[in-house]
């Protein structure tokens, strides 16, 4: 009998080809992995030549799907070579790690300080980041003269290939040598030595464990201590004392499958694997590791069109090679490759070197799993939900109708849209046939592909809201699908966020937002996405989403608006004025709608009102401006009071004289007088000015403007130009604008005045 | 005290470099006065005796000297202002102990210049001879084994650019008049600097571009090795230009790097908020010609403490170069950024007062 503890690090391409090696060497008739032991019913999957690496094995809670731990496995790494060598050579796999069902549990019960694992290539479950007491590689890194730990572990360990676990075995036991496993580590590795006394009893012969390096000393023993395994490990009895009473949840588990990606970019996973494309290429290379990656980097540059010539590979290898003993190490890494390809590949360019990291030092590997998987918590969830909102998948269309003011209606919009913005167009919304806010129309139909799209969007996360929220950042990130999101993909996203109330995404796409806005050069893209965004903020919406964060944003904008302004509104022809006119019109109502901020301590000018209106007036004097603007321009400080009576004449007059053409002029009348025409039945001095201007044009020149005219008085309701007539026609009666005040007859106006006051809801003036 | 205004680096840190050359028992290669090791040390100083002279990362310095290890030719790339040139003087100075056989380019730099010209009372005198020749600084660096610099190659006209491509690719210069040619020694090699800045000038012929490796000298990394940077250079040029003392407060070369740093990247300094670029570079050097200007300012014709309204001028004319663009950039700047921090008031006041 014996048992051979082999030490690995994680995702290590190094210790994975030299376990490969070992266990063809030991021939052992029981592997015992690393792992939770409710995967062991699962190891027999991998055998399925579907099941494809990088995928993970997933323990959740059912019921609970945020409680979740992902064990991730590559190619490339060593308890995957352990399962494959396993499964091609019909021996039994074991996962002797505390049970998923205790670690999910001892999680929810907050062990305080984590699980404190001084293994450099492990989080253990991914729910709590790993706060590492002692990290033994860096230890052992430091001792050797190395400041980062895993070029010392690449130099040490992967780039030789052949350092015999033994080695490994007594470095790790002096660098733990007065080490003392807190809590949750030693039962860790009771449960290990538990595991391995079962496999003893049960009389296998060649037993052998894949672990990380730093359990090795706790599950060997003394080093060289006499034959017998277990010489010098704590007895039965104490480690049964340490797994007794353990809190438990009913756990269960699946493969899931896994992208290159996330294994580089997953928080809470203490591997490091940054790189992981650059290891599958150690592992999958056997020779040439740096001629090889280099002439694949030449190749990827050249589908991009770049020319490379093989020279350009020749030079490459060799200043990786120099670079390499400049910097003392045996062979050359991923550091020394990259500064070559940057060197020379890309001529010192960075983007190439972006796209090298990204095609292939991290590599877009998309792993699969096979169909008799158990199913994945996100539809697991989504079952769930459907069984509360009482919405029951159906193939054939189905219309309904939702009342966002009832609860439950509001929680199926909700999950429809969260389902959206998976990818999973369950719901489509209808246009609503009820009038307001608060009626939401949908068509449901349930397409069997869906289920597919869960399992792929299960990377997302475990729950319709959360993989919804990682969906959302990713796509505020410019994810695939979405491309370079613009500003307005940007403001349709915080949209779609306030309606799949999705709150932990939203300050993520506005932070995102905020920052494409100031980078958007184009004023009228500003002027575009403000008014959508003072909606938002307003009125919240009946969803009664809370968007704090959307103020700042809107004031960041307004800013921009009002200093990029001045410069928009320069030479425009009569298309680009009129929309400039379109934006400036929904800007100013959307700023109508601000609140004034706190009321003490902010002078006028600093209310977001006061700017927009100082930003305008601070126009409105410029010369050069298009008629059609300078005559809105003119209107809107009327109307907002900052001009008076004899300065709007002023202008009109200005802008009336023959100086001016007679284009620019009726341009002119139409900006002023595009928000309705009252104003001209109310000022007769004003309508002497337009009567005058008309009268003096000559005869080609009135034909000329005559459509122009036609388009600005047309749009006047059919009593508004019946009241103008009457007023120029009186003008020529010499009858004063007063008279108007003189024909209101009081009696007959009463009854309408106390109708107004009532709906005001003011009582009846005494 | 030498009476020259500016010494030569070999000159200036000689001293370093016999420390070095002393305990340096790494192997050297052919032609090197330094081993590789010990050139990066040079460079990068090592806490003690050797001073840093390029601030930096590491591996810049690392791929450079590997470059020149592997007898390919490097070329200095990056925006004006981040230290091309001087990096390339010391690293000449290290591997050959001579930074002077420089080429500067320029518009009107001839062939002669890269090649080799003529005495020409001699030829008329003694008939074409190798003693009619006057050879050129690249011509005498491969006769020498030593470093040649080429400053500003994409200042060059392309002809006289591409006369290096015989040099670089076959390490031998022909002289066709005399039938003969002059081979590189062991030791050759060329450091070219270019500004990024300048591309499409005279842009590189690919098959130039092909014999060189390039590297990127970035703009500094963080906040702190720029202050840093700025404070020592700041500091050296008042003395050597006598300028009266001043009271030159860390917080206001703090702050001129900063606005520096935030338009340069296009994000504030706590990565919250992001901010248009101007069109210029505002590198570096800028930044320090800007403080040395305000405390010229502060010492001539202020109370001598270097105020915000000292440097705000100096700031908004290296910001704004373009006069429609980057003012709307600057002011964007000025009323998004500057005017939110508090401690800002009076530098905000002086900034829209220079305005």
């Amino acid at each position: 009998m014996s048992v051979s503890v082999l030490g690995i690090r994680h995702h290590g391409p190094g210790s994975a080809r030299s376990l490969r090696d070992e266990l063809e060497r030991l021939k052992p008739d029981i592997v015992l992995i690393e792992g939770p032991p409710e995967a062991d019913a699962l190891a027999g999957l991998a055998a399925d030549p579907d099941l494809r690496p990088p995928v993970a094995l997933l323990a959740h809670v059912p019921g609970e799907p945020a409680r979740a731990a992902f064990w991730p496995f590559a190619e490339f790494s060593p308890e995957w070579q352990a399962i494959r060598h396993a499964v091609r050579t019909g021996v039994p796999v074991r996962f002797c790690d505390l049970p998923a069902a205790h670690g999910l549990a001892l999680d929810r019960d907050g062990s305080p300080d984590g699980p404190a694992d001084g293994d450099p290539g492990e989080g253990g479950p991914g729910a709590v980041a790993p706060a590492v007491p002692v990290d033994p590689i860096a230890a052992l890194a430091r001792a050797a003269g190395y400041d980062d730990p895993e070029r010392w572990w690449e130099d040490a360990v992967e780039h030789r290939g052949d350092t015999p676990f033994e080695v490994i075995a007594e470095a790790m036991a002096a660098v733990r040598d007065g080490h003392v496993p807190d809590a949750r580590e030693a039962r860790r590795e009771a449960y290990m030595r538990r595991t391995i006394r079962r496999a003893v009893k049960e009389g296998f012969e060649r037993i052998a464990v894949v672990c990380g390096a730093w359990h090795v000393p706790a599950l060997t023993g003394v080093p060289g201590g006499g034959g017998a395994w277990g010489a010098g490990l704590p007895p039965v009895k104490a480690d049964d004392a340490l797994l007794r009473g353990l809190p438990k949840v009913k756990a269960e588990i699946t493969w899931v499958p896994w992208t290159y990606g996330r294994l580089a970019s997953w928080s809470g996973y203490g591997a490091g694997v940054t790189s992981p494309g650059w290891y599958h290429h150690l592992f999958a290379s056997a020779d040439r590791p740096v001629e090889r990656w280099l002439a694949a980097a030449a190749g990827v540059l050249r589908d991009e069109g770049l020319p490379v010539s093989s020279a350009h590979v020749i030079e490459a290898v060799r200043l990786a090679g120099s670079l390499a003993v400049l910097r003392g190490r045996p062979l050359a890494g991923l550091a020394e490759v990259t500064e070559a390809a940057r060197a020379v590949l890309c001529e010192g360019d960075d983007l190439p070197v972006e796209l090298i990291r990204r095609r292939m030092a991290v590599g877009e590997r998309l792993g699969h799993v096979p169909d008799s998987t158990p199913m994945v918590p996100l539809q697991r969830h989504l079952r769930e939900e459907q069984r509360r909102l009482r919405l029951k998948p159906e193939a054939l269309d189905r219309e309904l109708d939702l009342d966002l003011r009832k609860p439950l209606d509001l929680d199926r919009s909700g999950l429809l849209h969260r389902l959206r913005l998976l990818g999973v167009d369950w719901g489509v919304p209808a246009r609503s046939r009820g009038k307001g806010t608060f009626r939401e129309s949908w068509t449901l139909a349930w397409r069997p592909e869906f289920d597919v799209d869960l399992i792929g969007a299960g990377a997302w996360g475990t729950t319709v809201p959360a993989a919804a929220s990682a969906r959302a950042r990713d796509l505020a990130d410019g994810g695939p699908g979405s491309g370079r999101g613009s500003l307005a993909d940007l403001t349709g996203l915080v949209e779609r966020c306030l309606l799949a109330d999705l709150p932990d995404a939203l300050p993520y796409v506005l932070d995102a937002l905020a920052a494409r806005a100031a980078l958007d050069n184009d004023v009228t893209h500003l002027m575009a996405a403000l008014p959508a965004m003072v909606r938002a903020r307003r009125y919240g919406d009946v969803r009664g989403t809370p968007a704090e964060g959307l103020t700042a944003i809107v004031d960041a904008l307004l800013t921009r608006i009002c200093v990029g302004l001045g410069a928009a509104v320069t030479g425009l022809d009569d298309d680009a004025a009129r929309d400039l006119l379109r934006h400036i019109d929904e800007v100013h109502a959307a700023v109508a709608l601000l609140d004034d901020g706190p009321a003490g301590g902010v002078s006028g000018d600093e209310t977001p009102r006061g700017r927009w209106t100082a930003a305008l007036r601070g126009l409105s004097g410029r010369s050069g401006l298009h008629g059609l603007i300078e005559g809105r321009l003119t209107r809107i400080l009327l109307d907002a009071g900052d001009l008076d009576d004899a300065e709007a004449g002023r202008r009109m007059a200005l802008s009336m004289s023959a100086g001016h053409p007679p284009a620019r002029a009726a341009a002119w009348i139409e900006g002023f007088l595009s928000g309705g025409g009252l104003l001209l039945v109310h000022d007769a001095r004003l309508l002497g000015l337009v009567d005058g201007w008309l009268a003096g044009l000559a005869p080609e020149t009135f034909v000329d403007v005559l459509p122009l005219l036609r388009r600005t008085f047309g749009a006047f309701a059919a009593p508004e130009r019946r009241s103008i007539g009457s007023r120029v026609r009186a003008l020529g009666t010499r009858e004063t604008a007063a008279a108007a005040a003189d024909e209101i007859d009081e009696a007959r106006a009463a009854a309408a005045v106390r109708t107004v006051l009532a709906l005001l809801g003011r009582t009846e003036t005494p | 005290m030498t009476t020259v205004l500016r010494a030569h680096a070999e000159d200036q840190f000689a001293d370093e470099l016999e420390i070095l050359a002393k305990d340096d028992d790494r192997p050297r290669p052919p032609g090197w006065k330094l081993s590789p090791w010990a050139v990066t040390t040079y460079v990068m100083g090592d806490g003690e005796a050797v001073t840093p002279k390029y601030i930096g990362p590491r591996r810049i310095v690392e791929v450079a000297v590997a470059t020149l290890a592997t007898d390919r030719a490097l070329l200095l790339l990056g925006v004006p202002g981040t230290a091309k040139t001087w990096l390339s003087e010391h690293l000449a100075a290290a591997i050959s102990g001579d930074s002077t056989l420089l080429v500067q380019g320029t518009a009107g730099t001839a062939e002669e210049a890269v090649r080799y010209g003529w005495n020409y009372a001699r030829l008329l005198a003694e008939g074409p001879s190798r003693e009619a020749i006057t050879p050129s600084p690249v011509m005498r660096a491969m006769a020498e084994g030593r470093i040649a610099r080429v400053e500003e190659l994409t200042r060059m006209p392309s002809d006289v650019q591409d006369a290096l491509i015989t040099v670089l690719s076959e390490k031998t210069l022909p002289i066709p008049e005399l039938n003969e040619e002059v081979q590189a020694a062991r030791g050759f090699n060329v450091i070219a600097t270019a500004n990024d800045r300048d591309r499409g000038v005279n842009e590189l012929s690919s098959a130039l571009r092909r014999r060189f490796n390039t590297v990127v000298l970035p703009v500094p990394a963080t906040a702190e090795e720029e202050v840093d940077i700025v404070s020592r250079r700041v500091e050296q040029l008042g003395r050597s230009l006598e300028l009266p003392e001043t009271l030159t407060g860390l917080a206001e070369i703090r702050r001129v790097v900063t606005v520096f740093r935030e338009l340069r990247a296009g994000v504030t300094e706590d990565g919250r908020t992001k901010v248009k670029s101007p069109s210029g570079t505002l590198s570096t050097a800028e930044a320090i010609s800007v403080l040395t200007n305000g405390i010229a300012l502060a010492a001539h014709f202020g109370d001598g403490v270097l105020r915000p309204s000292d440097v705000a001028a100096g700031i908004v004319g290296a910001v704004v170069q373009d006069p429609v663009s980057d003012r709307v950039v600057w002011r964007e700047y000025l009323e998004t950024v500057v005017r939110e921090r508090e401690d800002w008031r009076d530098f905000y006041r002086a900034c829209r007062d220079a305005d």
